[in-house]
């Protein structure tokens, strides 16, 4: 199979620190995949060594291999840069850019790598604004300051920021942690429509958001990958004993 | 406690106050048009201007800003984003210790490297012991702010797929730029008046000067000669001098306050 990602024997450190062990998955294409374990396993660490931005961070190393859509992004020679063009990400925290307008913002990823037609930057900010379910909300405000909007706004600016770069990939790193309900419901129903034409990993703390949005899971403990499966399958009839006991709340 | 600290505050003004009511007092007379469109008038004539020294001192602020800005701020921000321990820490230290050089020994400095060699005093080798003044502080503010942009802004450009360069210059230095030039304003005002560094590099100037490898001339220079010239009409001048440099100082940084709160601003 050549979509989605494949990773096979995957470890991490941060300095000494062994933070991810042996990690074998494949998760689909087109579908939404959630990573789900309690703080420190490693669920972080795992979504962002598909990208590349594990080893942003001083001492951190990375060893194994991972295929998104095809591309071995760790083969010598692949450029960190063009392997995150190709996956957006969104933070726990909104992070749009204080110093840039709506707008600017949604189109940053286009006109810092290098597109200026202004017409094709209005027609994707409109595109990804749309797809980010902000269009109607913002389309008089887009002069306004990107910090200017509320939390749940902000963060889907910054769905519409990685979207607007038209990525294959889009990884979610707890993206509705800081945000309220009904943020929360806003940006769940629009990764319900975005599943059919982006592969989507979403980490969450919360298992009713995984129950709710995705279809396959993967349940990590001690920055290891301890049970993955379907969705459905790994939350009523769960394989592994740990599996069960978080997932019934006895720990985490 | 509260009135006591109110009071330290006002004390902490007062002095401010103080200074600018006695350059007021003592040098309001002397502003005229006049002192702004004249040259300096020979020994016994009364009357002139100082158009010459302002002009000079706005021409040796605006080639050590030129000079020393972009190695400074390129400077802080290298020092804020390196990940090598040793390298950033001797230059923050050598900065440091730069910042302390007595401005004269600046002057001196200046005086080998550049006027020795040019074999002569010029509004050049002046700028550029004035860009090494202005270096330490506008490395180390630049450092402070860029340090004080959240990580999250970083990764989120990287994550982006933008090169780190970009990252850097287009959403790093733009979120710390109100901070900076903040910085830069302060650098700007401490040189303004430096009068020792240029007393053999730009040595100052009775006349306009025609090209930058000449001498010209500079308010605090013009300042300090008049104020120990035994002429009181010179005397008046030395104050009006004093509160028109006080003025450039102020304006400068009151345009930068508006041209930096426009546009929507990151840290301060």
């Amino acid at each position: 199979m050549a979509g989605g990602i494949v990773v096979r024997d995957l470890n991490a450190w941060f300095g000494n620190a062994h933070v991810l062990h042996g990690i074998s998955v494949t998760i689909a294409p087109k579908a939404v995949t959630a990573v789900i374990g309690p703080s420190g396993c490693g669920k972080s660490t795992f979504i962002r060594c598909l990208n590349r931005m594990h080893e942003v961070v001083p001492g951190a190393r990375v060893a194994g291999s991972v295929r998104v859509e095809g591309t071995d992004v760790y083969a010598p020679g692949v450029d960190p840069v063009q392997v995150r063009r190709k996956i957006g990400m969104v933070f726990q925290k909104p992070n749009p850019f204080p110093t840039m307008s709506v707008f600017d913002n949604v189109v940053a990823g286009l006109r810092l790598g290098g597109v200026r037609e202004r017409s094709v930057l209005d027609e994707a900010a409109e595109q990804a604004l749309r797809q980010a379910a902000l269009w109607d909300e913002v389309k008089d405000q887009l002069g306004k300051s990107g910090v200017s909007l509320s939390g749940g706004q902000q963060q889907r600016v910054c769905i519409a920021r990685a979207l607007a770069v038209e990525p294959e990939v889009l990884l979610m790193d707890e993206p509705c942690s800081a945000l309220d309900p009904i943020a929360t419901a806003k940006i769940e129903e629009l990764i319900l429509e975005l599943r059919s034409t982006l592969t989507i990993v979403i980490v969450t703390h919360n298992m009713q958001q995984a129950a709710r949005v995705s279809e396959s899971t993967g349940f990590f403990l001690m920055g290891e990958l301890v049970e993955f499966g379907v969705t459905r399958g790994l939350f009523t009839n769960p394989h592994d004993k740990q599996t069960e006991d978080y997932i019934t709340g006895r720990f985490g | 406690m509260s009135w006591l600290s109110a009071l330290a505050a006002a004390l902490v003004v007062l002095p401010l106050l103080l200074i600018f009511g006695f350059l007021l007092w003592q040098g309001a007379s002397a502003v005229n048009v006049d002192f702004f469109t004249h040259l300096p008038k020979p020994v016994g004539e009364v009357g002139g201007g100082m158009a010459n020294a302002i002009v000079g001192t706005l021409i040796l602020l605006a080639l050590a800003a030129a000079l020393g800005l972009p190695i400074g701020i390129l400077g802080g921000l290298y020092l804020a984003e390196s990940r090598d321990a040793r390298l950033p820490w001797l230059a923050r230290f050598l900065a440091d210790v730069l910042n302390g050089v007595p401005s004269i020994v600046v002057g001196i400095f200046a005086y080998t490297v550049v006027v020795l060699p040019m074999r002569r005093f010029s509004a050049i080798a002046g700028a550029f012991a004035l860009a090494v003044i202005m270096l330490p502080i506008v490395v180390r503010t630049s450092e402070e702010l860029v340090r004080l942009v959240p990580a999250s802004l970083r990764e989120a450009a990287l994550a982006l797929g933008i090169p780190q360069w970009k990252v850097l210059l287009r959403v790093v230095l733009p979120t710390a730029r109100a901070g900076i030039i903040t910085g830069v304003m302060v650098a700007i005002a401490r040189v303004a008046g430096e009068t020792a560094p240029l007393l053999f590099t730009a040595f100052g100037n009775r006349f306009w000067h025609q090209t930058l490898d000449q001498p010209i001339a500079a308010l605090p220079l013009q300042i300090f000669a008049y104020a120990i010239a035994p002429y009181d009409d010179w005397h008046r001048q030395a104050w009006a001098g004093a509160l028109v440099l006080i003025g450039l100082v102020f304006a400068v940084s009151l345009a930068a306050r508006v041209v930096t709160s426009g546009r929507f601003t990151g840290v301060r």
